[in-house]
């Protein structure tokens, strides 16, 4: 979707972006997802230890100058594991909202600018999708498929997949008789163009910050879910089953389950505050032009 | 004489019970300015939509929109599609919502032009040319403008820019200065005015205002619950008036009342419920000349070459 970024020249989006920076939330949660961004990418360097190396010598430590967040019952060191499980959240979180998104988008506008009766079989789909209680219907696919990173992203996408696709219909389908695109119809331009060209780059803006807002959502989903085993399963590093490592041992070394918890409320915040900034920096009625 | 660029041949519209439209017939020669006079819920819209051929959907058509020959109505959406833009374009009443507030206005004047294989820069080029040539100050700048960061007026510029970017033989405009003060008004009057002497095709101009159609206009068709009741020359139709209907709207023009009147004339009675239309005249419920006969179709007299009334009263 090339026409997305043509659609934003330059100065509107560096603008938006200034904008971001000046709202201090916006800011702080624009910093906080960066330096979540940064150690997912970098993990292999940032890690100081291999996360999956054990050295029961050294288990249950103590935050130390060698361990910085101390290291858990087989004496892995708590602060590589959870640098590496920002890769896990992120890399769950990004793949699955991003494929969520994708299709939500081509299911919305298809339904919003297609014919009556597309429209009404994808959203009699689309609500029997969203009627599905989250977890209850998490647990059936996972007890199906087994446990895994991929059934995670499954059934965050399934899950997912009908507010988006309900958010790009109704905008759709208030746009598609706009004047606008009335205009653009009167100079011969056929639905693909309309699609592609002027609805699309009208609608993903709400989307985006609505995406940015699931982000914490998910993380909190596959944190939750590797806390029951039924996630990304051990020995690979994730947020949830670090907590649950630290809740079977609170009472001997509390320390590991305030450092799980610690990255889990930090990017928690951090994408909320951004997707917040977005929402308010993204409007381009609030700009003021270049003069 | 020549054909007619335009034809428009027992033009019906009806949305569901609604006829909207019944039996319009008119036509625009390469050249001719035409206005469509009448009050608000006589089918203007609908007419205009029909020009371009995108009627709202759902709505019934039956009848003929050629333009240089097509017949618009009866040709496949894809060819109707490629006639749009480049036989026929349109300028929208409110330029605000006419254009995409996401896009700058010159990616949207380049997007415009889709039709053609041209690079980027000639498309550009264009574009900047055009919103010159309608007086838009400094067209550079307003090229990377959102429609937002324009004043209404240079906004209905770019959107006559807009409509003559592919230079179409047919230009429909619907309510082009409603949506205007005064100023501004005058202002696009004088361009339109202005342009209506380069512009090769024929404009048809679609308005409730019968000092814009006295402005511009060579031809006038007066539209009554969706039917054509006069037609003839400005001239014809300011001076010689034929049909009740036509009396009344141009008694009524607030350019006509005599100052310190106090209050406007109005015509008294409703327009007709167009789900039930009359069968004769549908304006004899409302007419001081009306009689028995008037229950029946009206027959169209001729007063000259160019003048014709739908009207038993007026008898030449």
């Amino acid at each position: 979707m090339s026409s997305v970024a043509e659609a934003l020249p330059a100065s509107r989006r560096s603008g938006a972006l200034h904008r971001l920076m000046r709202d201090r939330m916006g800011a702080m949660g624009a910093v906080l997802v960066a330096a979540f961004v940064a150690m997912a990418l970098f993990a292999p360097w940032l890690a100081p230890y291999d996360p999956l190396k054990l050295d029961v010598m050294h288990k249950l430590m103590p935050p130390s100058l060698a361990h910085w967040a101390g290291t858990d019952q087989l004496g892995r060191d708590t602060l590589s594991r959870l640098i590496w499980g920002a890769r896990t959240a992120l890399g769950v979180a990004v793949s699955s909202i991003g494929l969520a998104g994708a299709i939500g988008i081509a299911l919305g506008l298809v339904a919003g600018y297609g014919p009556r009766w597309l429209d009404m079989a994808l959203v009699l789909v689309l609500d029997s999708l969203s009627s599905l209680p989250m977890i209850m219907f998490a647990l059936a696919v996972i007890t199906v498929l087994g446990p895994g990173k991929g059934t995670l992203i499954l059934v965050i996408v399934l899950v997912s997949i009908p507010g988006y696709a309900r958010l790009i219909r109704a905008q759709t389908l208030t746009l598609k008789n706009a004047d606008f695109v009335q205009a653009e119809r009167t100079m011969g331009a056929g639905p693909g163009r309309i699609l592609a060209r002027h609805i699309l780059p009208n609608v993903v803006g709400p989307l985006v910050i609505v995406l940015s807002m699931d982000v914490p959502v998910v993380i909190m989903l596959e944190a939750g879910l590797s806390y029951l085993n039924l996630g990304v399963k051990p020995p690979e590093p994730s947020w949830g089953n670090i907590l649950y490592d630290g809740y079977t041992s609170l009472r001997s070394q509390p320390a590991l389950v305030i450092a799980a918890g610690v990255p889990l409320v930090l990017s928690t915040i951090g994408f909320t505050f951004l997707g917040e900034g977005l929402r308010d920096a993204l409007d381009p009625r609030l700009k003021v032009g270049p003069r | 004489m020549t054909e007619p660029l335009l034809q428009v041949r027992d033009l019906r519209v009806a949305y569901g019970p609604v006829q909207a439209l019944r039996g319009a017939s008119l036509n625009a020669r390469a050249g001719e300015v035409v206005g469509i006079v009448g009050e608000s819920g006589c089918g203007k819209s609908t007419l205009a939509a029909a020009l371009i051929g995108l009627p709202a959907p759902g709505a019934t058509v039956s009848g003929e929109v050629r333009i240089g020959g097509d017949d618009l109505l009866a040709l496949p959406e894809p060819a109707r599609r490629r006639l749009r833009g480049e036989r026929v374009a349109m300028i929208f009443q409110d330029p605000m919502t006419a254009f995409n507030p996401v896009l700058t206005l010159g990616d949207q004047l380049i997007d415009f032009q889709h039709r053609l294989a041209e690079p980027r820069a000639a498309k550009r080029g264009r574009a900047r040319a055009m919103l010159a040539r309608v007086g838009l100050p400094d067209p550079d700048l307003a090229l990377h403008r959102y429609v937002h960061e324009l004043s209404g007026g240079m906004r209905q510029r770019a959107a006559i820019a807009a409509a003559l970017l592919m230079r179409p033989p047919l230009l429909v405009a619907d309510e082009p200065t409603t949506a205007l003060d005064v100023t501004m008004e005058a202002q696009i009057l004088h361009l339109l005015r202005e342009l209506r002497g380069e512009h090769q095709g024929a404009i048809v101009i679609i308005t409730h205002h019968l000092g814009v159609v006295g402005e511009l206009c060579d031809r006038v068709y007066v539209m009554y619950a969706g039917e054509v009741v006069e037609e003839g020359t400005v001239e014809e139709i300011y001076h010689t008036p034929r049909h009740p209907y036509t009396r009344a709207l141009i008694a009524c023009d607030p350019a006509h009342v005599a100052q310190g009147q106090g209050h406007l004339p109005t015509i008294p009675g409703r327009v007709p419920d167009l789900a039930a239309p009359p069968a004769g005249c549908a304006f004899a419920a409302r007419c001081p000349l009306a009689s028995a006969r008037c229950a029946t179709p009206p027959p169209r007299h001729r007063f000259g070459p160019t003048q014709v009334a739908a009207c038993y009263a007026v008898a030449p």
